[in-house]
């Protein structure tokens, strides 16, 4: 039973991870609790959808269809929380003036919910597809300890989504004038680690060179099958033993991102004298 | 002109040494067979795993970088390394008790 709360807390704690700092991240946006309950289970339809098809997904591309599936995921949210960061920077101001007058609405608002519907619903495809697949082994195998299994699967996802509510709730208690850079601090970091992952996807499938595996080795300093590496894998894509290539695609993601967030939030505090 | 002659024979060089070298595994409930397998030092490994359960398995090392879920009754490709000599350890997330193997780079 602790054995499968552990593994199925580990695949829901980074969808409860990214939930919580999108959730806090747009807390101001109207209307944006529909859309994240719409992006997680849009995300658990799919998510046993692709559970459901992986033997013909891991068919695909010669044997490598998993990667590329998974790559492709990652890179897309990863576009997602670019997008999500930059447009924040460019109307961050105005929605902190619209939550003191409620009355008005941001015009953009509806495209910044259709990204974060799609970024929720990726994390939750992604990790819950392979839940959904570790839960169906259980039950395929014959009878005993099926059902403490299924509970400690079921604790395991409680403790996940409590793990990102008290990530949520700590961000929301940011002071204002902290809360945007701290919040887009965290998406910059989330879309870096993604970035990296994808890049580690791609080097299994033997589609992009390594460039030196591994670049360094930080396991003894931080393993990272220990609470503050996996928490840190989540948070920031944080890798023991990352190879070149991996490195190369988070600097290009951190240093694209921040350019799209200094060039567009830069000019409207000019513009609004701030 | 010469230089550039060198370095492409150099390039050719090299390519033809990256020759992959293949290897395989056998999940069989839930356990790998061999558990302990000898590669070759500093060559790129076509990891070929063949899982006979019914039930899928995540096959998985902090120690190579990888990580990847085999359908059940079904075969991949993971590709790892160049390693240098040593020892790395992998094992089946989803059956983590008995599915226990290690990599011998030599």
């Amino acid at each position: 039973m602790f054995g499968a709360a552990l593994i199925v807390f580990r695949e829901t704690l980074e969808a409860a991870l990214i939930i919580g700092i999108i959730a806090a991240a747009t807390h101001q946006v109207p209307g944006r609790t529909r859309w994240l309950l719409g992006g997680l289970l849009a995300g658990l339809f799919g998510a046993g959808l692709v559970a459901a098809a992986t033997g013909a997904i891991a068919d695909m591309a010669s044997g490598m269809g998993q990667e590329l599936f998974n790559a492709a995921i990652l890179l897309v949210a990863v576009l997602m929380l670019a997008w999500h960061n930059i447009w924040m920077a460019a109307h961050g101001k105005e929605l902190s003036a619209a939550a003191r007058n409620t009355g008005r609405d941001i015009s953009s608002g509806a495209r910044e919910c259709s990204v974060l519907f799609v970024i929720i619903a990726l994390a939750v495809l992604r990790e819950g597809s392979e839940t959904a697949l570790f839960l169906y082994g259980i039950a395929a195998a014959d009878g005993q300890g099926g059902q403490s299994t299924l509970t400690g699967g079921l604790l395991g996802l409680a403790a996940g989504a409590l793990v990102g509510w008290t990530l949520y709730a700590g961000l929301l208690r940011i002071p204002l004038h902290w809360f945007f850079a701290a919040t887009s601090l965290l998406v910059l970091l989330l879309a870096a680690g993604m970035a990296s992952q994808a890049a580690r996807l791609l080097i299994q499938a033997d589609l992009l060179p390594s460039l030196a595996q591994p670049l360094w080795d930080s396991s003894a300093l931080l393993p990272p099958d220990s609470a503050a590496g996996i928490l840190l894998h989540g948070l920031a894509g944080y890798d023991a033993r990352p190879s070149g290539m991996q490195i190369i695609f988070y600097l290009i993601t951190f240093t694209s991102i921040t350019a799209g967030m200094q060039l567009t939030g830069h000019g409207r505090s000019k513009q609004q004298g701030i | 002109m010469k230089l550039s002659f060198t370095i492409a024979l150099l390039l050719f060089a090299n390519a033809a040494l990256a020759t992959d070298v293949e290897a395989s595994i056998v999940i069989r409930e839930h356990h790998f067979e061999p558990a302990e397998l000898a590669v070759p030092a500093g060559k790129k490994i076509k990891l070929r795993i063949e899982n006979k359960d019914a039930t899928p398995e995540e096959f998985e090392s902090h120690e190579l970088n990888r990580e990847k879920v085999i359908p059940g009754n079904s075969s991949t490709t993971i590709y790892v390394g160049p390693l240098e000599a040593g020892r790395y350890t992998f094992f089946g997330e989803f059956n983590a008790k008995t599915a226990q193997g290690v990599l011998i780079a030599q």
